[in-house]
């Protein structure tokens, strides 16, 4: 044909040069994005003439096994133009100040040449001070110099520990793994200050707290091939095309591997369209269709017919074959406490005997103690600590019974809950009575309460339902289905499938799930359901199978190692950890605009309370949670007075702060959060977003943190149900002093802040990236230097820490003492502090630190040689070794072995491993892991051998020389090694799956019984009814108290609004980004459902007001009938920044984001602590800051859009 | 018999989960000049839905393409004749309405802003005039079924096989879906935009069959945008010339993936090039329309024939373009295993990207409590998917049904087959007489799984040589060019001749 032109006529294609010289560059640089996306997608950056140009996927990931998929290309559309962000017009190019700000310290510093003067001279003016907090968020920032915005951030902070103390200085940055040194830069420099560090995990209520209730592990989950394992894949809000996008081809994948796919989501959400099924269960009652799941397992696959495979998995793994005495409880009785060795003659002074359970051994036909439960974990002698079925008093064997119904003494009747009906039941339950020292004892396992409380009839009496159709009887296909929406029938076919493949394939079925289901104020109930199908079917621990949980990238592979240098432990420990729910539900007074709950207060017990501020105060009191500012008064006062008082040691110190607290001289900060002297002060934020994405109940941190504008009209209501915490008339608006943000771009937070610091963007530095998604580490690079005047956050901090011993000199210039206070931790004997739950400040028990309330420790802090000590990997990691897990690594030979082959910084006299360069601190990260040096693992797992007693070093043996440094991961991602830090196996290619080493190698859980948790008998379980899976419904839009003030206008409704994740960012990142607003419609919209809309009168792309008592968002509609009605979605955190207009029904200020309309809840269970797998650990266990339990009254904006 | 090379794409639908990485990769490399912001090389739509530009679809409006008539194939658009009288007044060219209008912010306003009452905003402003401007449409506006009462409704195929109660229907949970459609230019083998040019400056190269517009010749007439009835046609408001996919010719001749295939995370594409008879290609493209899509088949020639090598070898190719089209994997699911099929043949301009379309859920009833309840197929079905197989035959095979349920047949034939061996709660009998019914067997079904689960790059892109020093021989001595490399002066091609 004519229009086919060969190079007959090579001048006229001449032209074709034009795009050849486009796609030209000079070089291609390996990075990553630091976002939280838990993508930890290797990229190729290319660069020509000095300019970053585009982004391109890099494409060499070392293969899996066989027969697994690939997985590059990795990397999503948000990823894909970050480059956008560099040369922006909201890249922050240079240091900035607010101009009131800088005005007055330019001041002060002509009047005083001492620069801590100089800002006591502008705090405690309350005029300027109160000047400068109202400015904040409008404007009005000037260029300033590196040199003045250090001086005056390092002034504030000696002025603030001088005043009140270091820990009234806190920091915030999230999410490590994503840029692993950016993130210890600022710790390390805050934890040698003796400041504050706040969580994320919890506090973006993305972590779990069904995986630590049943597992006693923050979250450990398969890597995104070994979905292609699996035969039977559930997603629970889990919206994998959107929120895990580089990772979503292997569900495609394994569909075409003969996997069925399941997708539970309220919406027809973007992986439905993958799906062979799409269940639209209602929004956040996902937990009644897993209950109705179980009971159809349980009655098919247990009673009609027992399958092996599932029978001896449950006595092995689970919780199940366990005793548990009944109580007595009016004409029946109810599920109490785990029998205890400590209760039978026979285990009389076994050594933790409180901590040793028992099951019922079919061939002694007696009560019988089995290794592998807590108090194996922490005797004397070792090797006990693990899941052989043997009395841990002979090694004889032992076969325990799943169920007593064959050999009971007698059925009792056990009153349950069904609280999504509210009402009780009462159903009988085959007991045993077992003599204790107390008398004898009816007592029933955890699988016959199970049975009994999903309702699976046995022909005993009581409250069963005769067939799947009773739809008033808990837990049937009908009863669910009033909640659910979804139809019977398909329950049924969905638990008969599930079981059948598990059967089949020994456990292969997934549900993987995310903050969909996590972000409910009942999460935990949610996950419990759907880990108990699971776990019924022998599918955790298994390849393909398990509970897969992906909420943020919260995965930081080398944590032993890391941590040492992020908390500073090479020089000083313990560090201050605080749990962010907590912090800004009492500090940001969150706590003020809430009620008590009704299940705030169960009738009885030590959980009795109407708010949750007093429990929370007592968690603290009891060493159950952190809490900073630690007391009402200045730490190094403390140290002081203990001293003068004649206190020398620690203990003598701890006992002096134990009588002032008794005396009631002293009392806990949170006693009294609104006091002035209990307030923080200095706010130092980096790699977030903490004002506006992680800011839960975010109106009321402009109102009581910055003091200023807030779109908030809720009343203060908590003071009539508030007892022991001191409630002050007037709120404190406007607590900070100071708030410092470290960004590369003009969001929300950094709007908001006091001092703008420039930093490197994720292709001007290096560092290190890991994540749960993918077994691999890589790093970010410097494909170019810092653009402009900004730095990297490791060099700022640097800086900062230098300025701040400068300053020392003059007001600390010798090294002091002070005290710090820490809860009771997971992963160390602290986690069987309390085996009953006493409150010594009611007498209840003696007051003893570590014990009965939190650690108080002594710790020394050398201000003028913090910079030094920054600089240099200093001595504790010789001492003290790494830790992860509770599996501590001696690494002393290796110290001096990795000495010899790096920069050394010299001071006073000594040398020391250089920390000055990041590259330098990766290399010590990668030098002293176990998932990156061989030997360090090898280590590790012989030092886990001697706690287990079975052998696992093997594991270790072929990898002993593999030793990664940065240079290499430059050149290529390198896959982590197996770790006896971790669960999952990974040796020859296997796909990485949590719990396999527990199932294949007998390791215990880290948990009360050792194994897999469906009951927890902890008090607070109890109390308030959750020891056994249940479902508890949403929360009610009355009870929310969101729309109590806001007016329901004609034309409006009611709305469930729920903020998942969004398609255009990553939490708030690449919103701003030019070609993210180009592909979606500009700004954020708000999603209704068609009909709905149409009642209110509102039109595709119409502007339209969603708003609550919290505060107000403004933006244009999208009418879509994949919304379904009675639900609205506004994809979660845009910036408020970009095209958000004014808003009439709230005064004409600005709309907010997401967080404008939420308030945090935390949930009173999850503060339990000191007691085996509920103790406290940073983001790895505590309440987490749910808010998705949010309604919003919807309408249509009136008039056209207002801006200014 | 007159041999050709193309190479040629196929977009395995079933995979695609709608990222747009794809897109955002082509932007960054070639459209974010001033002129082409508003073009999307790449652009993946929601079906059912409108598309980008609005209702391109929609050829009684844009008359892009080809017909039949009186026997002739004819440019829908009109004769050259017409065209040049008309020249100065084409109505079938979308407007910036059927586009959008790119759009900006007044991001300065956020750093710069002086000291005020309340929080700065950065405002939207146009990217033509700088004023603040209301977004009313983007490039990708009715994603995800956005607005879809108002867009997926209107979609031109759904209105083609649904009545209005059955589109009222597609709207409910029961029956309601979507799926990605990513579109890119075709290099059709029958390019209706080469053939509306009125001053030749379009044309398909001969190594490999890409369609390029000179940037040299052209001379801003717009017959190729409205002759093209992809739209895959864009006009530079800044050159003043047309532009277009260039299927990343400058990373295909150093043996690199073209972007938006490098950057598909959802793993759907293919690259391969593929022998054809040129011709048979006016032949090919005059048949009936419920023949075009077997008659498209025909012509893509086998390379394992020896009397095709044989001819390939006359027509001047090099062996190793035909070893490559042997290795293509766009030649087994186009030709060998049949369920690759053009989009819209009915149009005529031989399309040479294949899609392979998508599974998807099966359907629900509401019970009379309102209760949500699925039918009972264990996996997506031929009978019970949510979108008819008459769409899908709209799409893809110019109504011809048959053609796609057997494409249907052998996808999910091919997923029972390996329930049965991985599991076995699928006994293997009935996998087997599945296979039987879908016309295959557990070799073809286990190669089709092989290259769509697990291949690696390499085998899913499977570039042919490209013999860069015989095309740069043509024109300059390699040793020469070699020692030049190319120095000079960049220069944008010149608004006008």
């Amino acid at each position: 044909m004519s229009w086919i032109k060969d190079i007959e006529n090579p001048k006229s294609r001449l032209w074709e040069e034009f795009y050849r010289n486009r796609w030209q560059h000079d070089k291609v640089v390996r990075s990553t994005h630091g976002v939280n996306c838990t993508g930890g997608c290797s990229w190729n950056i290319y660069v020509k003439n000095g300019i970053v140009t585009w982004e391109m996927q890099a494409l060499d990931y070392p293969k899996l096994e066989p027969g697994l998929p690939l997985y590059e290309p990795r990397g999503c559309q948000r990823g894909i133009v970050f480059s956008w962000y560099i040369y922006s017009p909201v890249r922050i190019k240079y240091p900035y100040m607010r101009g009131v700000l800088m005005d007055y310290w330019h001041e002060a510093r002509a009047k005083h040449t001492d620069p801590v003067e100089a800002w006591a001279s502008i705090v405690e003016d309350e005029e300027k001070r109160g000047k400068y907090q109202t400015a904040r968020g409008k404007g009005g920032f000037r260029r300033a110099s590196w040199d003045e915005c250090l001086e005056l951030i390092a002034a504030s902070m000696i002025y603030t520990a001088k005043r009140y103390g270091p820990d009234r200085v806190i920091g915030f940055s999230p999410i490590p793994a994503m840029s692993m040194l950016s993130y210890a830069g600022g710790s390390r420099f805050l934890q040698l200050f003796g400041g504050v560090l706040l969580s994320f995990y919890d506090l973006y209520a993305d972590f779990p707290p069904a995986s630590p209730e049943t597992w006693g592990e923050k979250t450990d989950v398969a890597e995104s091939a070994d979905w292609f394992n699996s035969k039977y894949i559930v997603t629970a809000g889990s919206n994998l095309n959107m929120t895990r996008t580089p990772d979503a081809h292997f569900v495609v994948e394994a569909r075409h591997h003969g996997a069925k796919l399941v997708v539970l989501s309220p919406d027809f959400s973007q992986v439905s369209k993958h799906a062979d099924w799409w269940i639209p269960v209602n929004a956040g009652m996902d937990g009644a269709l897993w209950m109705a799941v179980n009971h159809v397992i349980l009655k098919e696959f247990y009673v009609d017919r027992q399958v092996p495979y599932f029978v001896n998995y449950l006595k092995r793994y689970s919780d199940a074959p366990f005793l548990v005495e009944l109580e007595k409880a009016g004409d029946s009785f109810l599920a109490g406490r785990f029998l205890r060795a400590s209760d039978l003659g026979r285990y009389k002074g076994v050594e933790n005997g409180d901590w040793k359970f028992l099951v019922f051994d079919r061939t002694s036909s007696e009560a019988r103690m089995p290794q592998g439960t807590i108090g194996f974990r922490w005797q004397t002698e070792k090797g006990r600590w693990n899941l052989q079925l043997k009395d841990g008093l002979d090694g004889s064997d032992i076969d325990p019974e799943l169920s007593l119904l064959e050999r009971r003494d007698d059925v009792l009747l056990v009153n349950f809950m069904d609280f999504g009906g509210d009402r009780a039941f009462e159903r009988g339950i085959p007991v045993r009575y077992v003599e204790t020292d107390k008398g004898k004892k009816p007592v029933a396992t955890v699988f016959d309460l199970l049975m009994a409380q999903f309702g699976v009839p046995r022909g005993l009496e009581g409250g069963y339902p005769a067939s799947y159709d009773d739809e008033e009887i808990a837990c049937t296909p009908a009863w669910q289905e009033k909640f659910t929406g979804v139809g019977r029938n398909t329950i049924v076919q969905l638990a008969r499938e599930f079981a059948v493949t598990a059967e089949k394939t020994q456990g292969k079925c997934t549900i993987i799930v995310g903050s969909g289901v996590n972000h409910w104020y009942h999460s935990n109930l949610h996950y419990r359901a759907g880990i108990t199908a699971l776990i019924l079917c022998g599918c955790v621990g298994v390849n393909g199978g398990g509970l897969n949980t992906y909420t943020g990238q919260e995965k930081l592979t080398p944590a032993a190692s890391w941590s040492t240098l992020a908390m500073a432990l090479d020089w000083t420990r313990p560090p201050r950890l605080q749990n962010g729910p907590s912090f800004h539900y009492v500090h940001s007074d969150q706590w003020r605009y809430e009620k008590a709950f009704p299940d705030y207060h169960p009738p009885s017990g030590p959980f009795a309370r109407e708010h949750f501020i007093d429990l929370q105060a007592a968690a603290v009191r009891m060493g159950w949670l952190p809490f900073y500012p630690q007391f009402n008064r200045n730490p190094l006062e403390l140290m002081g007075e203990a001293e003068a008082a004649g206190a020398r040691t620690e203990q003598e110190i701890a006992g002096w702060i134990v009588e002032q607290l008794l005396s009631g001289k002293l009392r806990f900060s949170i006693e009294d959060p609104d006091a002035p002297e209990n307030w923080p002060r200095v706010w130092i934020i980096w790699r977030a977003n903490a004002l506006h994405s992680s800011a839960k109940g975010h109106e009321y941190f402009l109102r009581h943190y910055l003091g200023t504008h807030s779109n908030a009209i809720a009343d203060e209501v908590a003071q009539e149900c508030v007892h022991d915490v001191q409630w002050r008339e007037t709120p404190a608006q406007g607590k900070l002093d100071l708030v410092v943000d470290l960004n590369f771009r003009m969001d929300t937070s950094a709007l908001y802040s006091d001092v703008i610091l420039a930093s490197a963007s994720w292709y001007e530095k290096n560092d290190l990236n890991t994540t749960d998604l993918h077994s691999y580490i890589h790093p970010l690079g410097a494909a170019v230097p810092p653009c402009w005047e900004s730095r990297t956050d490791w060099d700022i901090f640097r800086g900062l820490a230098e300025k701040t011993s400068d300053l020392a000199k003059r007001h600390f210039p010798t090294p002091f003492r002070e005290i710090v206070m820490t809860p009771l931790l997971h992963d160390t004997p602290d986690e069987i502090a309390q085996p009953e739950v006493k409150d010594w400040s009611k007498g209840e028990c003696e007051a003893m630190p570590g014990s009965t309330m939190p650690h108080l420790k002594v710790v020394e802090r050398d201000y003028v040689n913090l910079f030094h000590r920054f600089n240099s990997l200093g001595p504790g990691i010789k001492e003290h070794g790494v830790e992860d897990h509770g599996v501590e690594i001696p690494v002393g030979e290796l110290y001096e072995e990795f000495a010899k082959t790096v920069p050394a910084y010299e001071w006073h006299g000594a040398k020391y491993p250089s920390l000055v360069d990041a590259v330098n601190a990766a290399n010590a990260v990668l030098f002293f892991a176990p998932e990156t040096n061989g030997e360090v693992s090898y280590r590790g797992f012989r030092e886990k051998e001697r706690q287990v007693g079975l052998p696992l070093a093997d594991l270790a043996e072929g990898q002993r020389g593999v030793r990664y440094d940065f240079s290499q991961l430059v050149q290529q991602p390198r896959r982590i090694l197996t770790s006896p830090c971790w669960s999952g196996i990974v040796n020859d290619g296997r796909a990485y799956s949590g719990f396999v080493m527990n199932v294949e190698r007998l390791v215990p859980w880290r948990t009360l019984t050792g194994r897999q948790h469906l009951y927890l008998d902890h008090e607070a379980y109890r109390a308030f009814g959750e020891s056994l899976p249940t479902f508890k419904p949403r929360i009610s839009v009355e009870r929310t108290l969101n729309v109590v003030k806001s007016p329901a206008v004609p034309h409006s409704l009611v709305l469930a609004c729920i903020t998942p994740h969004g398609k255009w960012h990553i939490h708030s990142t690449y919103y701003d980004d030019l070609r993210m607003l180009t592909l979606s419609r500009g700004v954020e919209p708000f999603w209704l459902n068609d009909k709905d809309a149409s009642e209110i009168g509102v039109q595709d792309n119409e502007w339209i007001e969603a708003y609550n008592d919290n505060g107000v968002i403004v933006t244009r509609a999208v009418v879509s009938a994949r919304i379904p009605r009675g639900l609205c979605i506004f994809y979660h955190a845009p910036e408020r920044t970009i095209s958000f207009p004014k808003s009439p029904v709230r005064n004409r200020q600005r709309g907010g984001g997401t967080n404008s309309v939420t308030r945090m809840r935390l949930k009173p269970v999850l503060i339990a602590g000191g007691y085996a797998q509920h103790s406290y650990r940073f983001n790895d266990y505590g309440p987490p800051a749910s808010d998705r339990d949010t309604y919003v009254l919807v309408r249509k904006l009136e008039g056209r859009p207002q801006w200014e | 018999m007159n041999v050709r090379a193309q190479v040629s794409m196929v977009f395995h639908l079933d995979k695609c989960i709608g990222c747009h990485t794809c897109s955002l990769a082509c932007k960054n490399l070639w459209t974010d000049r001033p002129g082409t912001e508003y073009m999307w090389w790449n652009n993946v739509e929601t079906k059912p839905g409108t598309g980008y530009p609005t209702l391109y679809e929609d050829q009684d409006q844009y008359h892009g393409g080809w017909v039949m008539e009186d026997g002739e194939l004819r440019l829908r658009l009109g004769s050259r004749v017409t065209e040049l009288v008309n020249i100065s007044f084409n109505p079938r060219l979308p407007t910036l309405d059927d586009y959008y209008e790119p759009w900006t912010y007044r991001y300065k306003d956020l750093i710069e802003a002086r000291p005020g009452s309340d929080q700065p905003v950065a405002k939207p402003i146009s990217m033509i005039t700088g004023e603040e401007m209301e977004i009313e449409a983007g490039p990708n506006w009715d994603d995800d079924l956005s607005g879809s009462p108002v867009y997926a409704a209107n979609d031109p195929n759904l209105r083609r096989v649904m009545n209005e109660e059955e589109r009222r229907q597609f709207f409910e949970m029961q029956q309601l879906v979507y799926f990605y459609l990513p579109r890119i230019c075709n290099h059709c083998l029958n390019p209706s935009c080469v053939a509306a040019c009125p001053a030749g400056a379009i044309y398909k190269r001969g190594e490999d069959g890409i369609v390029l517009v000179s940037q040299e010749k052209c001379q801003g007439w717009r017959m190729c945008v409205s002759g093209c009835p992809y739209k895959k046609v864009y006009f530079n408001w800044n050159s003043g010339k047309a532009e277009k996919c260039i299927l990343c010719y400058p990373r295909l001749e150093t043996g690199q993936v073209p972007a938006c295939m490098h950057s598909c995370v959802g793993k759907i594409r293919y690259l391969g090039v593929m022998l054809y008879d040129a011709d048979r290609i006016h032949e090919t493209a005059s048949k009936p329309d419920r023949e075009l899509v077997e008659a498209q088949r025909e012509l893509i020639l086998d390379p394992f024939d020896p009397e095709v090598i044989r001819a390939a070898r006359r027509d001047g190719m090099d062996d190793k373009v035909i070893h490559a089209a042997q290795q293509s994997p766009v030649y087994k699911y186009v030709k060998v295993w049949r369920l690759a099929l053009p989009l819209h043949p009915e149009w005529r301009t031989l399309p040479m990207l294949f899609y392979v379309p998508p599974l998807l859920p099966v359907t629900a009833t509401l019970s009379q409590q309102g209760r949500y309840e699925l039918d009972t197929d264990f996996f997506s079905s031929l009978e019970t998917a949510r979108m008819p197989v008459r769409y899908m035959a709209s799409l893809f095979t110019a109504g011809d049904e048959e053609m796609v349920m057997a494409v249907y047949r052998k996808l999910l034939a091919g997923r029972i087959f390996k329930r049965a061996q991985t599991v076995g709660d699928i006994p293997m009998d009935h996998a087997l007489r599945a296979l039987e019914e879908a016309h295959s067997d557990p070799q073809e079904v286990e190669d089709i799984y092989y290259l769509t689960a697990l291949a690696g790059f390499e085998e899913r892109f499977v570039i042919p040589p490209m013999l860069r020093e015989v095309a740069i021989e043509m024109g300059v001595d390699p040793h020469e060019f070699q020692e030049e490399r190319g120095a000079g002066f960049v220069e944008f091609p010149k608004r006008g001749l």
